[in-house]
Order: structure tokens, then C-alpha cells, then sequence
């Protein structure tokens, strides 16, 4: 029994050794963070790429719901939960209903990016983003600072009812008077 | 008899398993595993135990006998039988459907209702991730099982899963708003969003459904619309629309429907008992077994609700939720901010 338990401590600990020396455990977060960008980034290109225009809806969510993992994976679950809230549960859904209550018989060529000038022009915007992107990104002194972020939620609860109060409350009144509007818009002024 | 947790069950696990592998970070890799398994092995058992049970709860409410052939008087090995009818069934795909997204909508609809299972305070340090935010991962997580409904109503390529596809959307949706307003009232007394605080602070002095009646009924009638059961099955509707976005699907495809069905009872039952009945805290017997005592009674309130109540009508039940419902919600918010503001001004 003793004998059993030592060969299995030798094993793992000459396992453990060699995963030590070979950085494993960073391997392993820049897997997970790997796994996650490329499931958003390919969900992303397929929104792009796909015939049918309900799939790449369907593809657009994964995207948001992948950008929401990554948040949870850099230990900011409030954010994540907010995206699954907002982008994969509210305007996914929006989506999804305008496309498919709009739909024709054949959905299959129904992709606007199917035409050749919707793809030459998002292929330019897309390349002046990217190169917008990349100078700012070189051209920015990042520097390196260790601190300790704490709470995320009460760091942004105490920013939005001190410093950013006002904006708060005009994007609540603002909301507001977008439901209404809507609600007049779907039910015409005149009807009761 | 209260130092039996199931924190102290995994204790002795983890000790077990240190003494066989001898490497502290290796073994708790082991357990979060051990912690994953144990989620997906409560989910399991409750879709077995839980046909049974309804079936049996059916019978009772309606004066019948139920199951009593397969498996002894009792018709014990029921759920066994159907799993095996289910499994060697004809796999129909439908034609003219859009099989991707026809195929994964089953497969999608069941990862949310098994991600919240991670959530969940089972007994003292018996958390999986015990998160800062837990209640709005919680709901946010659940939202997300209203989109696989919408693909397979879509997908299914007929009017009947359409329509079901789109009640689905309409009503999660509207009854998402209440539910989030009447558990704010418990987050707002607890004064913390983390699931073992809120069952602690219920320890420490009364019972939520004490506090916040209002917020429990609120929250017990959007729960059953949640997960889409009588009285407000808009979704399935046998009478009116076949089953909804389930109608083109058999077999085991049918069956994971269920899974998920019965997984997320179970989650709003052990839901309820967590913001409202105290969690795992009770006198005498160890935690867990308060846990699942409180936890069953709410799955048998649950099933008393669907076969006590007929169906409504879509109209009635949206107009329901947002008349009613949510108003009734936002002022128990209000009364319950400032009931806190007093208790803590007095205090």
C-alpha cells in the first residue's frame, strides 16, 4: 500500500517538476485566453462570411457571449455578466426577431455582404480601423503598474452616483424617452 | 450533527486525495473537478427523480394510481424505461430544416440551465464559484437560454414552432423584468450580491419570505413562467400550437429538452429556498438535509401549481407581467429602500 502511494507521489511530483520548468501555468492562461479570442474573433469573421443572414445573427451572439467569457477570464464578472445581459440577452434577441420576422422563402443568399461593393467598402473601413487602431496602440506609452484593483462593482457603483451622476441620469431620461417613443411608434398616437 | 457539511465531506476528500497524490496544487485541480462532477451528477439525478416524481404528484392530484407496473408496485424503474424508449427511438430530422442550428438548439438550451449550477450555496462552503455579483450572473446566465428556444422554433422549418419560438421570446422576456425587480428587495436588505451572504444574513435574523412576501410571490409566479410550466406553458401549448419549438424534434433530441426543463425546476426551487427560505440554515439536522427538505417542497410546490392551475392565454399572461407584475414590484422596491433607510438610521 505505502509502496503503491510512493511510486503514485514520485510520478506526480516528477510530473508536477516537469510542468513547473515548462512555465505551465501560464501556458495554461494564455490557452484559456486564446481559446476565448478566437472563439469571438471567429464567431466574428462568420457574421462576415456566412450566406444566410439568420446564421450570422446566431454567430454574432457567440461573438458577444465569447467577448463576455474573456471579461469573466480577466476577473471583472460584473462587466461579463452586463454583456451576457445586454448584448447576448437583449440586442442578440433584437436581432434575431427584426431579421426573422423580415424573412423571405429562401434565406440562404440573404447576406448582404454577398454583394461585391459591400465588400470592397468593408474591407477599406475595416483596413483604415485596423491601421488606426495598431498606430494608437504603438504610439501609446504603456506603462507597467502593479495595483490592486479590489471590487470592480463598487469602484463603478461609487463613479456612477458621485463623478458621473449627470450622464447617468441623462442616459436613464434618455432611455425613457426612447421606450416611449417606441411604444407610439408600435401602437400610433391616436389609439387608446 | 452540525459539523456534518458537505464542506467538511470535501475536506475529508481532499485530505483522501492529498494522501494518494501528494501535491497540494494538483489535488485541488482534482477537486474542482470532484466540484464539477457533483453539479453535473445533481442535475442528472433531479431529471431522473424528477419525471418520476411529477408523475407521481399527477396522479395524486388527480386521483389516479400513475406508474405501477415497470419496477415493483411503485413503478420505481419508470424513468429508466422512458430514458431507454427515448434513447432507441427513430432520430426524425425534419425536411427543409435548417440543420445546424435545428441540431445545436437542444444542445445550447441545456448549457445555461447547467452553468447556474456553479452558483448555487448547496451547503456551508459547498459553493462552486462563489462570485462577488452571484445574483446578476445568475440572471444574466438564465437569460441566455431564451435565444436556443428562438433557433429551434426558427430552425424547425414549420408554423408551429414559430409561433412557440416567438411566444418563447415574448414571454421570458417580459417576465424577466419582475423577477429582477423582486429580488433586488433581498439584495437590497442583505446589502451584497454574493449568494452566501444572502443566506447568511437569513441566518443571522429572519427568513427573507418574512421580509419580502410581496417579492416571494412576485418572484414564485415569474420563476414558473421562466421555465415555461403550467400555468403559463404558452411555450408547449399542446391544444394550440403541438408543442411549440419542440414539435419536429423526437428522441433523445425531445429528451434534452426535458433535461433542461427539469434541471432549471430544480434551480428555481433551490432559487427560492436560497433567497427566501433561509438556504441550508435550520435547527437540529445538518444543513444539507434542510437544504434539499426546503428544496423539495418547493419542487412539489411547482408541481402542485401545474397541475392545479389551467393554462392562460399569451395576452392575458404578458399583460399580466407588465400591469401587474412589474408595478407591484417596483413599488415593494420602494417600500423596501425605505424600510432599509429607517432600520439603518434607527440603528
Amino acid at each position: 500500500m505505502n509502496e503503491a502511494v510512493n511510486l503514485i507521489h514520485g510520478v506526480v511530483n516528477w510530473g508536477m517538476g516537469t510542468a513547473a520548468d515548462l512555465d505551465m501555468g501560464t501556458l495554461i492562461d494564455a490557452s484559456v485566453f486564446y481559446a476565448l479570442m478566437w472563439v469571438s474573433v471567429l464567431s466574428a469573421l462568420g457574421v462576415v462570411l456566412c450566406k444566410n443572414v439568420v446564421h450570422s445573427a446566431l454567430l454574432l451572439t457567440a461573438s458577444f457571449i465569447g467577448v463576455g467569457c474573456l471579461y469573466i477570464y480577466m476577473s471583472s464578472p460584473f462587466i461579463g455578466a452586463v454583456q451576457f445581459l445586454v448584448y447576448g440577452g437583449a440586442v442578440a434577441i433584437l436581432i434575431v426577431m427584426a431579421l426573422m420576422l423580415t424573412r423571405r422563402d429562401d434565406m440562404s443568399e440573404s447576406n448582404p455582404s454577398r454583394n461585391i461593393w459591400c465588400r470592397v467598402g468593408a474591407a477599406v473601413i475595416s483596413g483604415l480601423f485596423f491601421c488606426c487602431m495598431a498606430l494608437v496602440t504603438l504610439l501609446t506609452p504603456f506603462k507597467n503598474v502593479t495595483v490592486d484593483l479590489g471590487d470592480s462593482v463598487t469602484g463603478l457603483a461609487d463613479m456612477m452616483l458621485t463623478k458621473y451622476i449627470i450622464p447617468f441620469e441623462v442616459a436613464a431620461v434618455l432611455l425613457l424617452i426612447a421606450m416611449i417613443g417606441a411604444l407610439v411608434l408600435a401602437k400610433g398616437a391616436h389609439e387608446s | 450533527m452540525e459539523n456534518i457539511t458537505v464542506g467538511a465531506a470535501a475536506e475529508w476528500l481532499r485530505s483522501l486525495i492529498l494522501y494518494i497524490i501528494g501535491n497540494e496544487l494538483l489535488t485541488d485541480i482534482v477537486m474542482k473537478f470532484v466540484g464539477l462532477g457533483a453539479c453535473i451528477a445533481v442535475i442528472l439525478t433531479a431529471a431522473i427523480v424528477l419525471t418520476y416524481a411529477e408523475r407521481k404528484v399527477c396522479a395524486f392530484m388527480q386521483v389516479r394510481l400513475g406508474p405501477n407496473r415497470v419496477g415493483g408496485r411503485f413503478g420505481l424503474l419508470q424513468p429508466i424505461a422512458d430514458m431507454l424508449k427515448l434513447m432507441s427511438k427513430e432520430d426524425i430530422i425534419p425536411n427543409g430544416c435548417d440543420r445546424v442550428v435545428w441540431a445545436l438548439s437542444p444542445m445550447l438550451l441545456f448549457v445555461p440551465s447547467a452553468l447556474i449550477y456553479g452558483l448555487f450555496p448547496f451547503d456551508e462552503g459547498a459553493v462552486f464559484a462563489d462570485v462577488n455579483v452571484g445574483v446578476f450572473l445568475l440572471l444574466a446566465i438564465s437569460s441566455q437560454s431564451v435565444l436556443p428556444f428562438l433557433m429551434g422554433g426558427y430552425a424547425s422549418n414549420s408554423k408551429y414552432a414559430y409561433i412557440g419560438g416567438m411566444r418563447t421570446v415574448a414571454q421570458m422576456l417580459s417576465y424577466e423584468a419582475p423577477m429582477v425587480f423582486s429580488l433586488l428587495g433581498v439584495v437590497m436588505i442583505t446589502g451584497s450580491m454574493r449568494m452566501n451572504d444572502i443566506v447568511a444574513a437569513q441566518a443571522e435574523n429572519v427568513w427573507f419570505i418574512v421580509l419580502q412576501p410581496i417579492a416571494f410571490i412576485i418572484y414564485i409566479i415569474t420563476a414558473t413562467a421562466e421555465t415555461n410550466r403550467t400555468p403559463f406553458d404558452l411555450v408547449e401549448d399542446e391544444s394550440e400550437i403541438v408543442a411549440g419549438p419542440f414539435a419536429e424534434y423526437s428522441g433523445m433530441r425531445w429528451a434534452l429538452f426535458f433535461l433542461a426543463e427539469y434541471a432549471n425546476l430544480l434551480s428555481i426551487s433551490i432559487l427560492t429556498t436560497t433567497f427566501f427560505l433561509g438556504g441550508w440554515h435550520g435547527p437540529f439536522l445538518p444543513g444539507v438535509v434542510w437544504f434539499w427538505l426546503k428544496v423539495l417542497l418547493m419542487v412539489f410546490v411547482f408541481m402542485w401549481f401545474r397541475w392545479t392551475f389551467p393554462r392562460t392565454r399569451i395576452d392575458q399572461m404578458l399583460s399580466f407581467s407588465w400591469k401587474v407584475l412589474l408595478p407591484l414590484a417596483l413599488v415593494n422596491m420602494m417600500f423596501t429602500g425605505i424600510g432599509v433607510y429607517v432600520w439603518r438610521s434607527m440603528m
